[in-house]
Formats: structure tokens, sequence, C-alpha cells
């Protein structure tokens, strides 16, 4: 212990601390989180949760959706609109919304799981609604891809684009990009119906199917690109630009290189 | 070289004896007499007919191949093929083996998008062909009917594309069939009857693809290979035009004799133009059918676009309005007029006559009959620059409006205003084009005048001894001063009363028409001008504008 001490002025004790505290907060953070994967499995909320998350919508949803989740004329009521809504929308970094208008975006996510499963608490406990999905249901592993093509090129890809890269709707909406998101968020998605989405409940896509599709979409996510480079997988638009961007270069290029040793 | 001996030639060697043999039977050595020394003139603009060309051997090659293993039927099957996300989902014959061409045969995927990626390519190269024949005037007389021939290609290539497009019976295919199905039926009186013929019945039937097919393998290249052998035999018998410069006149044609230099240029272009597409279609992905699935009437996918080709109709009825501010359908007689589809349609139309009849319009416009063998450059025919600029713009415009979605979602705005913005553009843009178009090919012939009289303008300054700075002028040579002097002074050519002492009405938009055409024009240099301005060539340090108005004038 003695010669710790005296080594406490040494040129590299404040690197060493550092390293320390770096090793304990990021120890502690994983641990943290871990624990917290394991309580988002289960479907209740402790009251403290409850009481944590009425805080969290106090402080940064309130002003839209009113001071007991009833609805302004900025913002709709949240009463019965379910944990799965919460999840999507604050799990995704759509709400708190970055501005108003036609539709809220994607950003960072301002609150961590804790805080959104807090969050989800107390607006669960505003009345009955769609609760965030169960394990089984979003395993992959356990979808089937063909029947999955079949729900999303018949209900889906209207918006969504058939390579689920994303489409217009009028006046300044748009349906997304579907690449890259979390198993959760397809599922919470298309249970609640986000933005301009229209609800898909169990009894007009059931678990299973929904799963099917999520399986698909992270098909489409994991392809290989059999045909190289994608452009976007916008169709015939990207292969027109790309015949008279770079084509036409390439060929203008040679053409003139083959007349440049002319007479 | 004296053609009355009975001089037999008797060859010596082994090579010798067999390549005599050949000729003696088969007539080769006139022929390569007469194609061996017809003259090209060189000019990187020249080339975009042989990638044309070049592209449709492609696309003859890819598609045979693909051909031994598409199946035109519409006959639904259940897929095993390896494609897992398509399993056992029940589709036609012709998607189930477009995908089995894709992910079963070997080199099928290649293939196929070689083959997409080439036609592509055809369609484009064909485009700019019949750009650069009319901003450099080509179709002038005697070329007016090769012209024509070039129009039927450019539509044969379109309908080859289209019907391309439509054989794998997915999604997106069966959209643009539907499209072009309402577009049929849109036609009164007979549309009906013609959507029915087409399909066999209702759309979608059973007999679509399979005559697609046999039209799109048979028939419609069948009719490309006439064409562009007619094509070819009038470029010929034509001779290839050139653009000015020393020594090109409209009696001879100024180039490299085909054999041997040119053919060998033209042969290694072919390889380089299969390199280019092969090298696309090894690492780009171009219509990914398995995304789409087998085709269903009742889905439209987000992004469903034609190929560029056909994007000019689609974004005219996307640009229509729907049902605001009233209903567009009418009833005559018990016939519907679906103005909604008719409407957009007509301008198209109109677009595709007047490109047919431009050389006559222009001849009619201008009096001028005359052969014309030597191009013009585009800036000294302003008016002909700008029609042509304003008949692009209307088109670019139309075939933005079909991708108006992407540009919503790419650039962030709102689809809605996008349309808006398009429809002003597709009135505004043409004539915008035309004026702006106008101006800088004018703006460009003054430069020219200005160079040729002046000389360049070295960046050297000279202070002369009674204080003054001017700028170093340096004298164009001959050779360069040709290329800028040697153009068509077009002038008006008001409206005259004919052999009866009568100026018809038609002679009179005739005449109106030639000063619209004519009546801004820079005149090309004189040389009583040129001797004028070298005469007291040190007194100018720059150009007057009062001396560039009377030269305007004139």
């Amino acid at each position: 212990m003695k010669a710790l001490s005296q080594k406490r002025r040494h040129p590299l004790a404040v690197l060493a601390l550092l390293v320390m505290a770096l090793l304990l907060t990021g120890g502690l953070y994983a641990v943290a989180t871990t624990t917290n994967e394991a309580k988002a499995e289960t479907t209740t909320y402790s009251a403290q949760d409850i009481e944590e998350g009425q805080k969290l919508f106090l402080a940064n949803c309130s002003t839209c959706h009113g001071l007991n989740a009833e609805g302004t004329e900025a913002g709709p009521s949240l009463i019965g609109v379910g944990a799965a809504s919460v999840d999507f929308q604050v799990g995704t970094g759509r709400m708190p919304m970055q501005m108003q208008g036609p539709q809220a975006q994607v950003k960072p996510e301002q609150f961590n799981e804790e805080q959104t499963k807090q969050l989800a608490g107390y607006v669960a406990s505003l009345g009955a609604g769609p609760a965030i999905p169960e394990d089984e249901y979003l395993d992959v592993t356990k979808g089937d891809s063909a029947n999955g093509a079949k729900v999303f090129l018949a209900n889906c890809a209207m918006c969504h684009n058939a390579a689920g890269a994303g489409g217009a709707l009028t006046r300044g909406k748009y349906a997304p990009s579907l690449m890259g998101v979390d198993e959760a968020h397809i599922y919470e998605a298309m249970q609640t119906g986000p933005q301009n989405m229209p609800v898909f409940n169990d009894a007009n896509i059931t678990p299973e199917e929904k799963r099917d599709v999520i399986t698909y979409i992270k098909a489409l996510d994991n392809n290989t690109d059999p045909g190289g480079f994608n452009l976007g997988s916008l169709g015939p638009v990207s292969e027109g630009l790309m015949i008279w961007s770079i084509g036409l270069a390439v060929v203008i290029g040679f053409t003139v290189w083959l007349t440049s040793r002319s007479a | 070289m004296s053609s009355t001996t009975d001089y037999e030639y008797q060859p010596r060697t082994r090579s010798g004896r067999i390549a005599n043999f050949v000729d003696t039977r088969a007539g080769v050595s006139p022929m390569v007499k007469e194609f061996g020394r017809k003259i090209f003139p060189d000019h990187w603009t020249f080339m975009f007919g042989e990638v044309a060309l070049y592209s449709f051997v492609i696309l003859l090659l890819s598609g045979t191949f693909l051909a031994f293993w598409f199946d035109p039927t519409m006959t639904s099957l259940e897929y095993h093929g390896s494609y897992v996300p398509m399993q056992g989902v029940e589709m036609s014959g012709a998607y189930a083996s477009t995908l089995n061409i894709s992910f079963d045969i070997r080199g099928g995927l290649f293939l196929r998008q070689l083959h997409h990626w080439s036609a592509l390519m055809f369609v484009m190269a064909l485009s700019v062909h019949m750009l650069r024949v009319f901003f450099t005037g080509a179709f002038r007389r005697p070329r007016e009917l090769n012209w024509v021939v070039g129009c039927v290609l450019f539509l044969l290539a379109i309908v080859a594309g289209f019907s391309g497009y439509s054989l794998p019976d997915d999604v997106l295919s069966g959209n643009g069939l539907r499209i072009a199905d309402a577009m049929l039926k849109a036609i009164p009186v007979v549309g009906t009857y013609m959507s029915m013929f087409m399909f066999g019945g209702e759309f979608p039937g059973l007999a679509i693809i399979g005559r697609m097919y046999i039209a799109h393998v048979l028939i419609i290249p069948a009719l490309i290979l006439i064409m562009i052998v007619v094509h070819l035999f009038m470029v010929v018998v034509h001779k290839h035009t050139q653009y000015p410069g020393p020594g090109r006149t409209e009696n001879n044609v100024v180039g490299f004799p085909v054999g041997p230099v040119y053919a060998a240029k033209a042969g290694g272009f072919f390889f380089i133009v299969f390199g280019i597409l092969a090298l696309l279609a090894g690492t780009t992905t171009i219509n990914a059918i398995w995304n789409y699935g087998p085709y269903d009437p009742s889905p439209v996918q987000a992004g469903s676009q034609p190929d560029f080709y056909m994007g000019f109709p689609d974004g005219a009825l996307r640009l229509m309005p729907g049902s605001w501010p009233f209903s567009w359908e009418f009833t005559i007689f018990g016939w519907v007029l679906p103005m909604a589809i008719l409407l957009p349609l007509i301008p198209i139309a109109l677009l595709f006559v007047a490109m047919f009849a431009y050389p006559w319009i222009e001849r009619w416009v201008t009096k001028d009959n005359r052969v014309h063998n030597v191009l013009d450059r585009p800036r000294n025919a302003p008016f002909r620059t700008a029609i042509g600029a304003a008949a692009v713009t209307f088109y670019a415009v139309q075939m933005m409006a079909a991708s108006s979605d992407l540009i919503a979602t790419h650039f962030h705005v709102g689809l809605n205003d996008v349309t808006y913005w398009l429809r002003a553009a597709y009135f505004l843009g043409p004539i915008l084009a035309f004026i702006i178009a106008r101006r800088m090919c004018l703006a460009l012939q003054r430069k020219d005048r200005e160079i040729v009289l002046h000389g360049r303008e070295s960046g050297r300054i000279q202070a002369l001894p009674h204080g003054e700075f001017v700028e170093v002028h340096e004298p164009l040579d001959e050779y360069k001063r040709y290329r800028l002097v040697d153009f068509e002074d077009y002038q008006v050519q008001p409206a005259r009363a004919n052999a009866k002492g009568k100026v018809t009405g038609m002679e009179k938009m005739r005449g109106r028409l030639s000063r619209w055409y004519f009546e801004d024009r820079v005149a090309p240099v004189t040389p009583q001008e040129l001797e004028a301005a070298h005469g007291h060539h040190d007194d100018h340090e720059a150009v007057g504008a009062g001396s560039h108005k009377a030269q305007l004038d004139k």
C-alpha cells in the first residue's frame, strides 16, 4: 500500500486513473444495459418505472401531448396507444419530434432503453393498448421468408418499394426505407401504424405472418445483391441515370480517344 | 489496271490460291475495292450511330442465349428454384424461367443484365446520334429519307425495349403493360377493341406474354435489322457528311478510307463497347425482378417506373391533373373520351409528327433545296438549335415527371410540389430553352466574328510610348479562321406571290415563320471586312459595340 501511495505523483498516475475510471464506468454501463435488456422481456412495469416515466413525460412530451397525455392541438392523445407505440416512436428517435412537419423524422434516439421503457410503462398505464412484442415473434430463424415475401408484396411494397427502399407519399409525407430497422420496431410499426402508416392488426396480419414479413425484410437487408451494385434498389430511374451519366461519359471518352489521332 | 486483257492472275502461295479461289467465286475484291475505299471523316460525334449498331449486335447475341432458357408462358406453376424468398410461390412460367435464368443457369444473370444494359445503351446511343444529326443539320437534302428511317428506328427501339421489359411477368412489367393497356383503351371508338385483340380478351389474360415474345424476338428485331440495312445503304449512297473546314466542300469527303485503318478502329470500337457493357453487366444490378414478385394486377409498388425511354408518356400522365378543376371525361354519342389520358398524349404525338416532318418543315421555311454535305455547327443555325433545345426540354420535363416520387424522397421536397413545378416547366421550359439556346448561339457567333476580325486576346498588355495601354491580339491562322467563317448565311425570305399573283395564306405563314427564324442573325465575316479590320488593326484595342451592331443589321 505504501508503494502505491508513493507512486501517486508518478507522471503516468493520471493516465492509470483515467483507464481505471473508464473501465469502471464501461463495466457498470454494460451490466446496467444487460439488466435492462433482461427486464425488457417482461411486459410488466413496476410502479417506480411508471412514476419515472411520468416525470420524463411531463418534462419532454407534455407540451404537445398534454399534461395527462390527453392530447392538444399540437399532438394526439396517447391514452390507449400502448407501449408498442412508445417503443417505436421514442426508440427510433422520431419522438420527441425534431420539428413539426408532414411527419416525424428519424433522428438519434433521445432516451436510453431504460428511459424508453419507463415512458412506455407510463403510457401503457393510461389505457390498454398494444404491448411490446414478445421475442418469439421477432425471431427471424423461425420465420418463413417466402410467405413473408407474399404478405410484404401484397401489403407493404406499395409504399415502401418492392425492395424496401422507401417511397414518396403525398404532400411531403413518405414511407421510409426498411433497411437496418430493428425487428421489434418493424413489428410495432405494423401493429400501431405510426405517422401515415395504416394499422395491420393481428386479425389482418397474424403475429406469425408479421414474423414472416420481418424475416423477408431481414433477408432483403442481408441480401448480398446477386447482380452487383444495387443502385439504391430504386429500379429503372437509377439505371437510366447510370447509363446517361457514367455510361455516356465512358463512351464519349473512348470516341474522343479513337478520333484524337485524326488526319 | 487495264480491264480488257485476258490475263488471269496465277497465285503462287498456298494462301494466295485459297484467297484467289474465294475471290473468283464470291467476287470479294470489287466489294473491298468499293467499300474499302469509302472515306469516313473522323470526328467523335460521328460515332454514336456505331455505338447503337454494336449495342444491337450485343443485344442479338445475349438475347439468343436468353431465348434458350426463357419460357414465354403464362400458365401458373409453383416455384422451387434456389431463390429462397420465392419458394413455393405460384407464378407464371415466364417469371419462373426468368428467376431460373437469374439464379440457376450458369452465367444467366450476367447475360440478362448484359441484355438489359445493352438495351439502355442502344436507345441512348440512338438518341444521342439523332440529336447530333439534328443539331448539325445532317438531315437536309439529300438525307431527308434517311432521317425518316432513323426516326422509324427510334420508335422501333422503344417498342423493342418495352416488349422486352414486359416479358418477365413481374409486378413492375405488369404495371407497365397495364398502363399501355389503359392508353390503348383511351383511344376513342377503336381503343377497347384494340386492347381486346392485343390481350386476347380482358387484361391481362393468358396470351400477352407469348405474343410479346414473338414480337420481341422475331418481328421487331427483323424490322430493326431491315431498317439498319436501309439506313447504312443510304449512308453509303449519300456518303458521309463532314464538318466545315479547310479543303472540305459539298463535293468531297475528307477523311480516312475504311480499309485498313478505319475498319480496324471500328472493329476495335465494337469490342470497347462490348467491354463497357460487360463491365456494367458484371458489376451493376439492372431490373432485380426477384424483388418485385410475380405479376398480380392488384398491387402497384412504390417507385414503379418504366425504363428511361418510356419515361416521357408515363411522366405526361403523372403531370395531367386528375379530376381537377373538372372531370376530364366526356361522353360523345355514347363514346367515353377519357381526356385525362388522351390529352397528355396528344402533344407527344405531335412532337413525333414534327420530328418525322422536320426536314420538310425547314426546307419549306428556308426555301433551301440545295444539297448539303457540309454540316452546320449548331451555333451557326440558331433557329434550329433553339427549336431542338425546346423539344429536348419538353421531352426531358416529361421524363423527369416520371421520377417525381424519387425526386421528392431524395431531395426532401413534397411530391405535390414537384408535380406543380414540373407542370409549370412543361409549358414554360420549352419557351425558356428556345430563348436561351438562341441567345447563346447568337452570342457564340458574335464571339467567332470578333476572333476572326481581331484575333485572340493574348493576355499581354503593351504600354505605348504615349502612355496608352493596349492588349495584343494574336491573329488566327488561316485554317482556324476557315472554320469560323465558312457557314450558310440564311436570310429572311418574305412571303411572295405565286404564279397567279396571289399571296396565299400558307405563304404568308411561311413568310412569318421565316422572319421568326432569321430576323436575328449574325453574318459570317466577309473578306472585305477582314481586309478592313486588318488594315487598321493597330487602332483597335477593343471592339466598339457600335460596329458590331452595324454588322448585325446588315
